[in-house]
């Protein structure tokens, strides 16, 4: 990444942005936490929540110790790279090399445009994107994994799926738009530059398809919930999948806008974006409901928001408004389409994780190419972008699902994913935890159920009077 | 003494409640319940995946009268439940041995 030849000077508004943006897309992994737990029986709703808050606990720390080095430990001084597909694990292992010789912090500028921030916030807004594309994962395998499964696969799919296809897209490696990539080796290059660059703004590729592919291979491996199609499984609280939609909604203008890594015209731009594309979103897939189900539902307007923020993630950069109103619309009746896929095949793909986040990804994708304004196929720019598109779109996909299925057999024949029959049909809130979601039924004016009480207390209470 | 048991439409409650208590009915205990008759359950539909919920949300109400009341209250609580649409419930009343109020031992009508 280019030196500049005075000493950079941080760009405080930028930072000030990054600051912010960050921490809207951190509060997305409880905002999902609300909305996959929403969606879940009543039984199993903190074990869906804590799959979150778990993946935010070990994913965090893990991306300080080695995460960063391996996406973008190679940005600041281009030390590291390994044949473009991951970079050096102990090139700037935890970080404390960011804070430089003379007790500043490390400035970057990632793009080169002269903008430069803390190297500490960059990092920080990088991890963000590693905590929820994991905690995505998790509603494809809702009610039935071991807790310590789960954060182990946590552990090892961040280091071996989720850091390299970040690296390869984002951090100079075969899948952006630098002199050794793909779109550099079938499209040429100038200047050390791809002529057609890969369309992918704020991770479509990275967090959505690489989510969506994850989630599908764990719901072959992992198997059905017990009674899978037989029994209902219905969502027991769609407020809170409401909440949590909107809190997704909120966080997400941090994941689109801030990944211009600077306060100006693109993130304005990508803000209106991300809106409109959203709201057309949900409107594409309530249409698709009305017409179906002959209704418009509630659980459909938080899936068609969300199905819309995954699309237009990829492309939000590259996109007017009215391109974006299309891209969104297309992307919630797909995505609505899409959600009945699993009882044709018969995967459990629990809460749908492959019927919204895999195929609106895919469609954001392969839709950039469409219809960027500059090199989009429907705006005269030629094939090479969508084919471009394509291609990054379906590599990725295929390398998340071959990673994953791998690491997830791995799993499976170590630790083993399943709880036993009987915990998982009374509840695995109570069998992995021992908490209860709710206390419903219970007599409040004596404190709760007549038989409860607290074990440690009563033990203090005998141990006196003996 | 019987006990009168009615299974009601839970927004039908207010209406049979201040009805029972215009008749002089002292006071009563209910509970939610679930359950079908006739009109069976309802669909619901989630992304697409369309379930049949059988048993509907009711309320269970219950009253003791005197045998004298009995088919007066009875009336009460129809007239007030009543909607004329399917799913309205139902009524009925069985002869109960003994009644005891907790607070003074009293026992039989006296406890009613």
């Amino acid at each position: 990444m280019p030196f500049a030849a005075e000493p950079p000077v941080i760009n405080e508004a930028a930072t000030a942005f990054m600051l912010i943006a960050s921490s809207m897309v951190l509060l997305m992994t409880p905002g999902l936490a609300l909305f996959y737990g929403g969606m879940t029986r009543s039984k199993s709703v903190l074990n869906m929540m804590m799959m979150s808050f778990g993946a935010m606990a070990v994913v965090g720390i893990v991306y300080v110790l080695w995460g960063y080095s391996m996406s973008f430990g190679n940005l600041q001084d281009g030390g590291g790279d390994i044949a473009g597909i991951f970079s050096n694990p102990f090139h700037l292992f935890g970080l404390s090399q960011l804070t430089g010789a003379d007790g500043a912090a490390r400035l970057i500028d990632p793009f080169g445009v002269g903008v430069w921030i803390p190297e500490y916030i960059y990092a920080g807004f990088q991890l963000t994107f590693a905590v929820i594309t994991v905690a995505l994962i998790s509603g494809a395998i809702a009610d039935r994994v071991k807790f310590g499964t789960w954060i182990t696969f946590a552990v090892i799919w961040v280091t071996v799926v989720y850091f390299p296809i970040a690296h390869m897209v984002w951090g100079g490696g075969l899948l952006s738009g630098a002199e050794g990539g793909l779109s550099a080796k079938l499209f040429g290059a100038t200047d050390g530059v791809a002529s057609v660059l890969p369309i992918d703004f704020a991770g479509g590729t990275v967090v959505h398809i690489n989510a969506g592919a994850a989630g599908l291979a764990l719901a072959l491996v992992v198997g059905k919930r017990l009674g899978f199609g037989k029994v209902a499984m219905r969502p027991h609280n769609l407020p809170l999948v409401m909440i949590g939609a909107g809190l997704l909604w909120f966080g997400w203008f941090g994941f689109n806008a801030g990944s211009e890594l600077a306060a100006d015209g693109v993130a304005s731009s990508v803000w209106l974006n991300t809106t409109v594309a959203t709201c057309a979103a949900a409107i594409g897939w309530l249409v698709v409901e009305k017409i179906r189900d002959g209704h418009a539902t509630s659980l459909g307007a938080a899936s068609g928001v969300v199905a819309g923020l995954v699309a237009i993630t990829p492309a939000c950069g590259a996109l007017s408004p009215v391109g974006s109103i299309i891209l969104g619309v297309v992307a919630g009746g797909l995505s609505a389409l899409a959600v009945g896929l699993k009882y044709k095949f018969g995967y459990d793909d629990s809460l749908d994780v492959v019927g919204v986040h895999l195929v609106a990804g895919l469609w954001g994708t392969v839709g950039a190419g469409l219809l960027a304004t500059k090199t989009g196929l429907f705006y005269g720019g030629g094939w090479q972008q969508t084919v471009l598109q394509v291609l990054i779109a379906v590599i990725s996909l295929v390398l998340s699902f071959v990673l994953t299925y791998a690491i997830a057999l791995a799993l499976k024949a170590t630790l083993g994913w399943r709880i036993s029959e009987d915990a998982e049909s009374e509840g695995i809130d109570q069998a992995v935890h021992a908490e209860s979601g709710y206390e419903i039924g219970g007599f409040p004016a004596s404190g709760g159920r007549t038989t409860s009480r607290p074990v440690v207390q009563a033990a203090k209470a005998e141990g006196a009077n003996a | 003494m019987k006990l009168i048991t009615a299974i009601i439409k839970p927004h039908q409650l207010d209406e049979v409640k201040e009805a029972l208590e215009a008749f002089g009915v002292a006071g009563m205990t209910i509970s939610e319940a679930s359950g079908y008759g006739r009109q069976r359950g309802h669909s619901e539909v989630y992304r697409g995946a369309e379930y049949t919920v059988d048993f509907v949300p009711k309320v269970r109400l219950e009253v003791l009268v005197d045998d004298v009341d009995s088919s007066d209250v009875l009336e009460v609580i129809l007239k007030a439940a009543q909607t004329g649409r399917i799913g309205d419930g139902k009524i009925w009343a069985v002869p109960v041995d003994e009644v005891v109020r907790v607070r003074t031992g009293e026992r039989g009508v006296d406890a009613l």
